[in-house]
């Protein structure tokens, strides 16, 4: 083998492997995706517009795309909420207590999403525990309705997504210096005021990237939509499940599949797009 | 005197809710674990916690569930699989963009990103309007196949990020004294992003064994995986046997993660 130039060797080379896998099996199948949602069929023909058509007169249908959007946008909410606390701990904990605190954030994470979502039913269901503990305590008279409401999906997914939204936000906030916040304390702005106006800003690239992590699986989590919110609460993958497998609509949905990745796309964009504009109006 | 004060509760306050908003997310992190390993002990029928007494009961009668020891064998078999190939192409990919500053190499690394942020369940189905188009029956290997889709970017992620710490000058000391590319990989670049791949490896795998999305579409009766198997126990007749496979995963998930955390550093590697 002769030598190659070792300045700029034959790395690139090593791209094709995993650059034809993509092309076969990743972008062709989203390019078939796509063309079956704008003909009637496998066969290829008859291009139309007429199943986004469909999709998009349709209120029923078009009030499932916007409750999934809904779901993903409180979930990833919640999880903001507790995420930024549970980051902000981890990192100011003591060596010891962060490997401790860190393997119970990333245990979730790596059990099934199958045993996490059972774990809730346990504990909200009509005879669950949360439902008894209410009872005994006189919260309550009658059992809450959690399991197959709304409340209770959004409570299972900020809990099931957590991890993804605090190993980002843990990432960036230990790369904040933290004389930073000691300057903006001894300079005499308090707790509350450094970490709005010094921290915050700083913490937005990791923020925005947990957001984005978790938004996008709360929309396509199958498992804790179906079995938290039942039959009588449908959202996007479900729906088009039922329609892919059980009616054998396949064209019908390819296009909601498609619905389904540009709306979830877009928002992604606009994350990253409102993180990259505040960044920008500080700092630049 | 009072400016003092008002910096205390400033302080105390700010630490208050941090406090108190962390130990909340901690409680219901672990919780939900807690009582489906309690619960998977139980000696009754139902799935009352706490459990009127405890046996092994539900765990013996896993030894006579065929359909999910074939479930749980099917999972196995394709996380093997799909995690091997996920290392053969995220690693040499990672080697190709990862010391890269060019533009097309982060336009590559956003594209071998994405799956992580599409919705998996949309990419299952087109990846079966895909075999079904060109003809291709769903097996164990188109279930593989799409599973590395998927897969991939995990490996991508941590090795990319062991490269970045990799000193460019070791490997320019390595083939300036005459060793080769091959051999200056296989001796120094390898050993010092092993650690890497093997975190890679071991979401991809954690990944691949849970996947519901893409196996949805991917499976039929007889390829049925674990992960599926269960969710339609769940939704049809919730039964105890559940709760003791529950148990079983999540001892494995302990003793696989402390595995990880000992070979791999896996939670440096994480964040």
């Amino acid at each position: 083998m002769t030598a190659a130039p070792a300045a700029d060797g034959p790395e690139w080379r090593l791209l094709l492997p995993l650059g034809a896998f993509f092309v076969l099996f990743f972008a062709a199948p989203l390019i078939v995706l796509l063309l079956v949602s704008l003909s009637d069929g496998l066969a290829l023909n008859a291009f139309s517009l007429t199943h986004y058509a469909r999709f998009l007169s349709d209120s029923f249908s078009l009030s499932i795309l916007v409750d999934t959007l809904a779901l993903g946008a409180k979930a990833t909410a919640v999880c903001l909420l507790f995420g930024l606390p549970v980051a902000w701990v981890c990192v100011h904990a003591s060596p010891r207590l962060r490997s401790l605190l860190l393997f119970l954030v990333i245990l979730p994470i790596l059990t099934s999403v199958v045993v996490r979502t059972f774990a809730w039913i346990v504990i909200l269901g009509q005879q669950g525990i949360l439902n008894k503990t209410f009872l005994s305590l006189g919260l309550i008279d009658a059992p809450l309705r959690l399991l197959f409401s709304e409340v209770g999906v959004v409570m299972v997914l900020a809990q099931v997504q957590m991890p993804l939204m605090v190993l980002p936000l843990i990432t960036t906030l230990q790369r904040i210096d933290p004389n930073l916040a000691d300057a903006s304390r001894a300079l005499g702005a308090g707790h509350w005021r450094t970490f709005r106006r010094v921290i915050l800003p700083l913490w937005l690239p990791g923020l925005v990237a947990g957001c984005i992590l978790v938004f996008a699986a709360c929309t396509t989590a199958f498992v804790t939509q179906t079995l938290i919110g039942g039959a009588r609460l449908v959202y996007m993958p479900l729906y088009i499940y039922q329609q892919a497998a059980g009616a054998n609509n396949w064209p019908f949905a390819a296009a909601m599949s498609v619905l389904l990745m540009i709306s979830v796309l877009l928002v992604v964009y606009l994350l990253n797009l409102c993180g990259r504009s505040r960044w920008a109006t500080r700092h630049g | 005197m009072a400016r003092t004060r008002l910096l205390d509760l400033d302080r105390m306050s700010f630490r208050f809710v941090v406090g108190a908003l962390a130990a909340i997310a901690f409680f219901f992190l672990i919780f939900p674990t807690l009582i489906v390993l309690l619960t998977s002990f139980t000696s009754t029928a139902s799935l009352r916690f706490p459990p009127p007494g405890y046996s092994l009961r539900w765990y013996a009668a896993l030894l006579d569930a065929r359909q999910m020891q074939q479930a749980a064998l099917n999972s196995l078999k394709v996380a093997i699989a799909a995690t091997a190939l996920s290392i053969l192409l995220g690693t040499s990919g990672a080697l190709a963009i990862g010391r890269s500053t060019a533009r097309w190499a982060k336009i590559l690394d956003s594209i071998f990103m994405s799956p992580l942020l599409l919705p998996a369940l949309a990419f299952g189905f087109a990846a079966l309007l895909y075999f079904s188009l060109i003809g291709v029956p769903l097996s164990l290997a188109t279930l593989v196949l799409g599973h590395v889709a998927v897969c991939v970017p995990f490996v991508l992620r941590t090795t990319i990020a062991s490269l970045a710490q990799l000193d460019p000058a070791l490997l320019d000391a390595s083939l300036s004294l005459g060793a080769g590319r091959f051999f200056t990989f296989r001796r120094i670049t390898l050993p010092l992003i092993g650690r890497g791949i093997a975190a890679g490896a071991f979401l991809a795998f954690m990944a691949s064994f849970d996947n519901v999305p893409v196996s949805l579409f991917l499976t039929d009766a007889r390829t049925e995986v674990l992960p599926i198997h269960l969710w339609q126990i769940i939704d049809t007749d919730l039964d105890v046997r559940t709760a003791a496979a529950s148990g079983l995963l999540i001892l494995a998930t302990i003793a696989l993660m402390a595995a990880a955390e000992r070979f791999a550093g896996l939670s440096k590697q994480l964040h």
